[in-house]
């Protein structure tokens, strides 16, 4: 329990760590952004809208530091992130439509990734030395190749020329979204392509990991035991497997970070209508309130899922639990 | 020199094979470069032949100058922000590590917090504030980069070091009377080193994909050739849905290859820390070499254990199970 509370004040000071990062970053940046987005503005805006800016951003300093850092963090915490100045719509509510499709598609490649990855390493552990063991430069070099990049290569050869997948999009124009099973199917079939893209991607981390840890555990006394007592070989394996994969749970609450950071690529080649989308158009059109707001809600989002991570390990791990209690 | 002893596994050196090509593509390849790679005085879309071995762009650049001319621009970003975050890991994890109490909890709790920001999201936030001209300076992009790529070193050093810092040498070095940072720095510092290394590769590793995201989503100046900026282009004139594979393509592969190579080199210097892994990584005919059964067996992970004199082909290795 203390270890959960431990946590929870971590990611709690994470979290105020990059709300007050996103509320310096436009004040402190030299050449002054905030002004010039403001210069850009006058005259496209009404009067009221240029004020909730300047407020929102510091561009007027009437305000002492402080004073606007506690409006900045009152309205964050009504829910008020702020207005996109290119869609004129409340960042909140734009967020609101494109998060659910990067959350769906993040966290299944994740899941898919994480299962196939660690179940491979381990038998790629256990058979280590073999011919098997070829396969780890392939991974490697997948591994290496930018999220985004493989995607790319990926539309081209399947979407575009061999016609197996649907080419952009979410689901196709005809589709009404709602929730029937007609619907449902096309955003499966849309997001195939897309997943197996990043799972390609993200594989090799788990496989590695997992084969290593595998070979130290494989060599351990209870192994051993578990052979000499004469129990089937699928046994061992699983005995062996289930110590070795506690550091890639570990490890879990760290790469999601990178997963959401490359995935955030793969919906842009993928025209996916989520998050990562939306960051792009937000960053060519320089749409400050839109970025922040996005940057936000993608902290929150893997810092919860850190968490639960955590909770996890806590509960796979009897040892972490004794070791907070001491 | 003994830090240099690497398993001579074909893993670590088809790595270093490959870090060496790029290496030296980084340092000739401007010169190589048959044009200027933003000069526009081709025909457009040229496919690959004898005078432009990669064809042109749809602005009829060559894109082999490009290739090799953004090499540079590529590498010492990202170099420079593997070095960068490193120095930074070594102080930050170090100093937690040996100094303990309410530095370590304070050093542990920066680098926790920096671990658990997601961090493109947070480059791209920075870098979309930075002035265009800082944009197309490598050095301001390599250095926020390696802002948010030193934590996760300074975490495995904090480790280490801890392991360390109550071993007879540092006790000895603290007796004598040693200044803190005379220990951290020269006593426990040096026999991190494969970490060190492991890390330094992992960040240049981290640094590559940052970089070339950033430039590819243009947030780096579009001015500076590297293989992101490449991709931006590419994508940008719809190259992959017009089969322009020449064009998108090799910057990836490149991209892709050095990240192989790095990683590759990493295997080896894991396999240097633990030796069970070493074994691991031999192919049959060495182990056969080596005196070790062909076969994996269980319950038996030999730790090969370097030899102090050059190895005499009679003597087999030491089996030690463990």
């Amino acid at each position: 329990m203390r270890m959960i509370i431990r946590r929870l004040s971590l990611y709690a000071l994470t979290a105020w760590v990059a709300i007050t990062v996103n509320f310096l970053l436009p004040r402190l940046m030299p050449g002054n952004p905030v002004q010039t987005m403001i210069g850009k503005l006058t005259g496209q805006v009404t009067a009221a809208e240029m004020n909730a800016i300047q407020l929102s951003f510091g561009g007027s300093f009437k305000q002492g530091l402080f004073a606007q850092y506690f409006t900045y963090l009152t309205q964050l915490f009504h829910g008020n992130f702020g207005s996109s100045i290119t869609l004129g719509a409340p960042v909140g509510a734009i967020l609101r439509e494109s998060v659910p499709w990067t959350v769906g598609l993040i966290g299944v490649s994740t899941i898919v990734s994480f299962a196939v990855g660690t179940f491979a390493g381990a038998l790629l552990g256990w058979t280590r030395g073999s011919r098997l063991d070829s396969l780890i430069p392939t991974a490697t070099f997948f591994q290496a190749i930018p999220y985004f990049f493989l995607g790319t290569v990926m539309l081209l050869v399947f979407a575009s020329n061999l016609h197996w997948f649907p080419v952009l999009g979410a689901y196709s124009q005809n589709a009404t979204p709602g929730w029937n099973w007609n619907f449902v199917g096309n955003v499966i079939r849309y997001g195939e392509l897309p997943v197996i893209s990043i799972v390609l991607s993200s594989i090799a981390g788990w496989m590695l990991g997992m084969r290593n840890m595998m070979i130290t555990m494989v060599g351990e006394d209870f192994v051993l035991m578990a052979v000499a007592k004469g129990l089937p070989r699928r046994k061992v394996i699983m005995h062996a497997a289930r110590n070795a994969i506690l550091p890639s749970i570990a490890n879990l609450s760290l790469a999601i970070g990178l997963v959401v950071s490359g995935a955030l690529l793969v919906e842009l080649v993928f025209n996916y209508p989520g998050v990562g989308d939306l960051l792009l158009q937000a960053v060519l059109n320089e749409d400050y309130p839109l970025i922040q707001g996005i940057f936000l809600v993608i902290t929150l989002t893997v810092l919860c899922a850190n968490l639960i991570a955590d909770v996890v390990y806590l509960a796979l791990d009897p040892r972490t639990r004794t070791e907070a209690a001491v | 020199m003994k830090v240099l002893r690497l398993p001579k596994s074909p893993k670590v050196l088809l790595g270093l094979g490959i870090l060496g090509f790029f290496i030296l593509m980084t340092i000739i390849g401007p010169w190589l470069a048959p044009y200027n790679p933003s000069a526009t005085n081709f025909a457009a879309n040229l496919t690959p032949s004898a005078h432009h071995w990669l064809g042109t762009t749809s602005l009829g650049q060559d894109i082999y100058s490009q290739l090799l001319v953004g090499a540079r621009a590529t590498m010492v970003v990202a170099l420079l922000a593997g070095l960068v975050a490193t120095i930074l890991s070594v102080t930050i994890g170090v100093a937690a590590g040996y100094l303990g109490g309410l530095s370590d909890d304070g050093l542990s709790l920066l680098s926790n917090v920096f671990l658990a920001i997601p961090g493109l999201p947070l480059l791209i936030v920075i870098d979309s504030y930075l002035p265009v001209n800082s944009r197309s300076n490598t050095f301001v992009i390599g250095l926020i980069i390696s802002l948010t790529g030193w934590a996760w070193g300074a975490r495995v050093l904090r480790a280490q070091t801890m392991s360390l810092r109550n071993r007879d040498f540092v006790e000895a070095a603290r007796i004598i009377g040693e200044k803190r940072h005379r220990i951290m720095f020269s006593e426990i510092a040096p026999n991190l080193l494969p970490v060190l290394a492991s890390s330094f590769l992992f960040t240049v590793l981290y640094a590559i994909g940052a970089y070339v995201t950033l430039a590819y989503i243009g947030l780096t100046s579009t001015a500076v050739w590297n293989w992101g900026t490449m991709l931006y282009w590419a994508q940008a004139n719809n190259a992959p849905l017009s089969n322009e594979w020449y064009w998108f393509v090799p910057p990836g592969i490149c991209i892709a290859l050095v990240g192989t190579g790095l990683a590759l080199v990493n295997f080896g210097i894991d396999e240097f820390i633990n030796p069970r892994l070493r074994a691991g990584g031999l192919t049959s005919r060495q182990r056969r070499k080596l005196g070790l059964p062909r076969r994996v067996r269980l319950g038996l992970t030999p730790v090969l254990r370097p030899a102090k004199a050059p190895r005499v082909s009679t003597a087999p290795a030491k089996l030690v199970s463990q």
